[in-house]
């Protein structure tokens, strides 16, 4: 049932208010004809009796109170779904995306509604299975399991894209050839952003495993609201039907969040903290729950989102509310970024709360956890030599301080920092790890089993026994 | 019933039209889809309902029907083990029915209506009853039997009492004949408006300790049975992992853990581990003393307004048995921002950070509704402790709900951002806690554990305090140049911190120490700071004393099985000795 009405009251901002409606559903999906013959789309915000407010995904610019014609499609915002979405790129509403995408629409299998449904949190099967990034400072450090959400918190100027373009090349659950794809969602980025991960997914091959959505900077704003849950949509579809491992990369939630913000000014809604919507925290809940793993189903969902944290503050609403949804954060240092170190992880504030499923014998390697101690407390103390250094100078440092000193220095150079094609597997980087750990007297590994010691480093004869 | 239409809909909220009659918090269903909702403001025929569903394709026209009830829990026998939405469906019928999405307008009853029970009457003809009166007994698992009692309210004389034997729910009992002359029926299980307080005779303060295993909660800051607590921190500093240890270990009865508007991987991880984990004291499944109630973040969120309710209610319903009962609520903030968000669509005048005016008055009806009791209906003691998990916008304690909470509670677990950066777990911040009930409970420890004790603990609070300020000093100076009585601190409080206070949940030994060890670790740390301080007086340099390999095995005694405690105090010996030995090479040289 089409109801079209030329009853529009008031235009503001990216909303609509169309009176004189009739049988007209919340949440339901509108089709807007502009004088010109231009269609736009949008969606019921609320109603009130026979008023309709609705939310225009690309804005009111040209839209006109007596000649627009509103028309409300008697659905909800929906996606059209099939496995012809791999290797495509559409825009935030799901159509195909010039100039990134000319090919003709798909042809969906099903419609699909976008705002999914909560999974039951009883039929959740808890994230176990390691991912391997090729990255030292996840693998080792701040290992990622299968069905985690694990956010990038980032700075304006870092390479976080660069991270995440690496990690949908190289994101592998070992000795599986199992089916995978990159669900990838921008949202507000630049061109030049978005053209990097494009071609970098096409000339590594990764594009023909991949479904993109993709909302740039001078794309309608209010289109960035449902642009993540278009890419959940495709990941849902993909992962529980189609039975692939999904690693859905979001970048940049701090878009959505001004996106939402937007909105609830254009409401004249009380705002929360920095202006952002008091609901902010459930809002972003709805994107982030839907990772996950469920019980008696192949496929999974793992995210990796992405923001920007304005002035670096992780305080700041957006990565604060997504550090309390999320599990774990990986989180990038201008410091580490100022001495060119790449990618420059801050891997003492990062933390990825599923890592202890995910490690150990029969998933890494039985040392994984006390190497991964040792090397966190090494490098605790390694800075705080540096900082006394920096007080004292070097000189006055104690012979052991200088050892961590200078551990901490080659761990950020040889073990967080690394190439931007360099895949480097979990034997690697835990080899990598003890071997750093050597630069520091043997009896310095207090965090380490006695008899795990005596295996990867033997007390006599210091040579380097294989680990296996 | 009453019959309205709808006229609004936004968001979670909907506005009914001709609800004249209807009541303030009376359920409602709310169009065909017969959605679940709660009346939340009435303005004339005008009915504010909030919806405990999703709301989209809802249309002004549709039908709103009041039930004329309250939203209520059933309270019977098959609450325990069970996992239930904020408005006590269970998630696993919910799962069987709908698939593995929580699709909408699913209507599930709290408690298995056909399942039957052994009931074994304890009332007997013509006993004269009143609510909370024990008409039977049902061994509802392993280790909880499970008292049938007169709902709160009647009161009469029994006329009949049911045969032992096996029934379900739905099965007349017992036949009480009211003061009115009327004859109730009554079955195992009864419902209960989940915003009402269930009645107690009486409130006691609490007077035992709710053991919880964790050294530096047992020690420190102890929270009493029947008592309050809240633990406020960021994220990622260990709210939901101490919820989770004070549902494992503590030393209750029955653990209600209410999962509010937090993480779906969270409860699994609790419904995977409860039924494996061994309860320290029954060496039964914990699950077995266990009731779940999981409203995720994504779910509904006046659902999450709902579901602190349906839990504390379930919670004074075994207080009410004479259980002791702990329930933990992670996290009170999600609660409190779905009431903001009501508030919000209702238009209400904002107060704090856009939070409603009434924000703390809930809380602390919230927060009263536990306390150490003696039950009505007959001579037992029950208690209900709650513990909050608080989450402030940007960990800043100023948050209208910490401050909020913090008015009501008397324990306060603060959770230290610095703490957790550095791994030091639990991050319970020993200069910013506290607990009122330390007095309280001085007899208790007196009692159980000696005089020492609380001397003790007060002394090494003393140590910790005293080395927050000289590691200022170190700082500047170095900790060489401190006195050596200084140096000492130093030394004794990061034993303290290192060896004691740190506590790690994942290993199989440290997640748990009963008190009885927690005396045994905390006197041979200050045993031997004694010793060190008798050897600095005889002379031994603090370098010598300071460098003896000691440290390594007192940092073991966490790791020592709970059956092994002998040879902790066999450290103590070890520690003297060796002390002994450098202060006797100071005396012959
Ligand atoms: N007692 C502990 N022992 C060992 N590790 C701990 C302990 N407490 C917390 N942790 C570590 O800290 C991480 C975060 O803890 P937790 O999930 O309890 O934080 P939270 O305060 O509930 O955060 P949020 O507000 O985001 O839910 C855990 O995943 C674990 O790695
Ligand atoms: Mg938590």
């Amino acid at each position: 049932m089409i109801r079209e009405y030329t009853t529009t009251v008031e235009i503001s901002g990216p909303l609509m208010l169309v009176g004189s409606v009739e049988g007209v559903s919340y949440e339901e999906l509108v089709e807007i004809e502009l004088p010109n013959g231009e269609i736009r789309h949008g969606k019921v915000l609320e109603i009130d009796s026979s008023m309709a407010l609705v939310q225009l995904f690309e804005g009111s610019s040209g839209t006109d109170i007596s000649r627009s014609k509103v028309r409300f499609l008697g659905k909800q915002v929906e996606l059209g779904v099939s496995v012809e979405m791999l290797g495509r790129v559409f825009d935030g509403q799901g159509r195909p995306r010039a100039p990134f995408d000319t090919a003709p629409p798909i042809v969906p299998e099903k419609m699909v509604n976008i705002n999914g449904a909560p999974i039951n949190p009883y039929a959740r099967d808890y994230p176990a299975e390691f991912i391997q990034t090729g990255f030292s400072s996840i693998d080792g450090i701040n290992t990622l399991v299968r069905g985690q959400k694990l956010p990038i918190f980032s700075g304006s100027g870092l390479p976080h894209s660069i991270v995440a373009a690496q990690i949908a090349r190289q994101a592998r659950v070992r000795g599986s050839e199992e089916n995978f794809a990159v669900v990838f969602a921008a949202m507000g980025i630049t061109f030049e952003e978005a053209d990097y991960f494009i071609r970098d997914f096409r000339s590594t091959g990764a594009m023909d495993r991949a479904v993109v959505f993709m909302n740039l900077a001078d794309d309608p704003a209010i289109e960035r609201i449902s642009t993540p849950r278009m890419a959940l949509t495709a990941a849902e579809y993909l992962a529980y039907e189609k039975d692939m491992h999904i690693l859905v990369i979001m970048t940049d939630m701090t878009n959505y969040c001004d996106a939402l913000r937007e909105i609830a000014a254009a409401r004249k809604e009380v705002p929360g903290r920095r202006g952002y919507p008091g609901y902010l925290y459930t809002d972003l809940a709805s994107i982030y729950e839907r990772a996950g793993r469920i019980k008696g189903r192949k496929g999974s969902i793992t995210q990796i989102p992405i923001l920007t944290m304005p002035e670096d503050d992780k305080t700041h609403p957006i990565p604060d509310l997504t550090g309390y949804i999320t599990e774990g954060q990986l989180i990038l240092s201008r410091e580490l970024h100022k001495k060119d170190i790449y990618p420059p992880m801050d891997v003492m504030e990062s933390l990825s709360r599923l890592k202890d499923k995910g490690i150990g014998e029969g998933k890494t390697r039985g040392d994984h956890a006390d190497l991964f101690n040792q090397l966190m407390a090494a490098y605790s103390a390694g800075k705080d030599s540096r900082e006394l250094a920096v007080i004292l100078g070097a000189a006055a440092l104690s012979p052991l301080d200088q050892k961590y000193l200078k551990f901490a220095e080659e761990y950020e150079k040889r073990y967080i920092s690394q190439g931007n094609h360099e895949n480097r597997n979990i034997e690697e980087t835990l080899d990598l790890g003890w071997e750093l750990l050597k630069l520091l007297p043997r009896e310095e590994m207090k965090r380490i089993d006695p008899k795990r010691l005596e295996q990867y480093w033997p007390a006599n004869g210091s040579k380097k026994t294989e680990g296996s | 019933m009453i019959k309205g239409t709808i006229d609004k809909i936004a968001g979670p909220l909907v506005v009914a039209d001709g609800m004249k009659d209807a009541r303030m918090y009376d359920l409602v269903y709310v169009s065909d889809y017969a959605l679940i909702g709660e009346i939340i403001e009435l303005k004339g025929a005008r009915a504010s309902i909030q919806v405990y569903e999703e709301t989209g394709g809802l249309k002004p026209g549709d039908p709103v029907t009041a039930t004329g009830e309250p939203l209520s829990v059933e309270l019977g026998p098959g609450l325990l083990t069970a996992i239930y939405d904020g408005i006590q469906r269970s998630l696993d019928k919910i799962r069987e029915e709908a698939g593995d999405w929580i699709t909408r307008g699913i209507t599930i009853r709290g408690l298995d209506h056909e399942k039957e029970w052994n009931f074994k009457p304890v009332a007997t003809e013509s006993m004269e009853v009143s609510g909370g009166e024990i008409l039977g007994e049902v061994p509802e698992t392993e280790v909880i039997v499970h008292k049938v009692m007169v709902p709160p309210g009647v009161k009469g004389e029994i006329t009949w009492v049911v045969d032992e034997g096996m029934y379900n729910i739905d099965t007349v009992i017992a036949k009480v004949k009211e003061t009115s002359g009327e004859t109730r029926e009554l079955c195992m299980y009864h419902n209960w408006p989940v915003r009402k307080p269930r009645p107690v005779a009486e409130k006691i303060a609490p007077e035992e300790p709710l053991l919880t295993g964790q050294r530096v909660i047992d020690a420190f800051f102890p929270l009493g049975k029947g008592g309050t607590a809240c633990v406020p921190g960021p994220f990622g500093s260990g709210k939901t992992v101490i919820q989770h240890q004070l549902a494992k270990w503590a030393d209750a009865e029955i653990v209600v853990y209410i999962g509010c508007g937090e993480r779906g991987n969270e409860m699994t991880d609790v419904l995977q581990e409860f039924p494996e984990l061994e309860d320290p004291k029954s060496g039964k499944p914990l699950i077995l003393r266990t009731v779940l109630v999981a409203n995720t973040s994504n779910m509904p969120v006046a659902a999450r307004e709902a579901s602190v309710y349906t839990g504390i209610t379930i919670g004074e319903y075994f207080r009410d048995m004479g259980y002791s009962v702990a329930l933990m609520a992670d996290s009170t903030s999600r609660w409190a921002e779905a009431m903001r968000e009501m508030s919000g669509r209702l238009e209400e005048m904002p107060g704090e950070e856009g939070y409603p005016a009434y924000l703390g008055t809930r809380i602390a009806e919230f927060y009263e509704r536990a306390g150490n009791v003696k039950c009505i209906g007959g001579d037992r003691n029950g208690a209900l402790t709650v513990v909050g998990a608080v989450s402030p916008a940007g960990g800043d304690l100023s948050d209208p709900v910490v401050q909020a909470t913090l008015r009501v509670v008397k324990v306060f677990w603060s959770l230290d951002a610095k703490l957790a950066y550095s791994r030091h777990f639990p991050a319970i911040g020993w200069l910013d806690s506290y607990s009122l009930y330390t007095e309280n409970l001085k007899e208790y420890y007196n009692r159980e554990l000696g005089d020492e004790w609380v001397l003790m603990m007060k002394e090494a609070m003393a140590l910790l305090q005293r080395e927050a300020n000289l590691q200022e000093i170190a700082r500047l100076v170095g900790a060489e140049s401190l006195s050596s009585e200084d140096q000492l601190i130093l030394y004794t409080a990061r034993s303290l911190r290192e060896d004691f206070l740190h506590q790690n949940a994942f290993h199989d030994i440290d997640t748990y120490t009963s008190i009885t060890k927690q005396k045994i670790m905390m006197e041979v740390i200050m045993h031997t700071n004694g010793e060190m301080e008798k050897a600095l007086h005889a002379g031994v340099s603090p370098r010598e004393l300071f460098t003896l390999p000691l440290r390594e095995e007192i940092n073991r005694m966490r790791y020592i099985h709970e059956d092994d405690i002998s040879d902790i105090s066999a450290i103590k010996e070890h520690v003297t000795m060796q002390i002994n030995g450098l202060i006797e090479k100071e005396q012959t040289a």
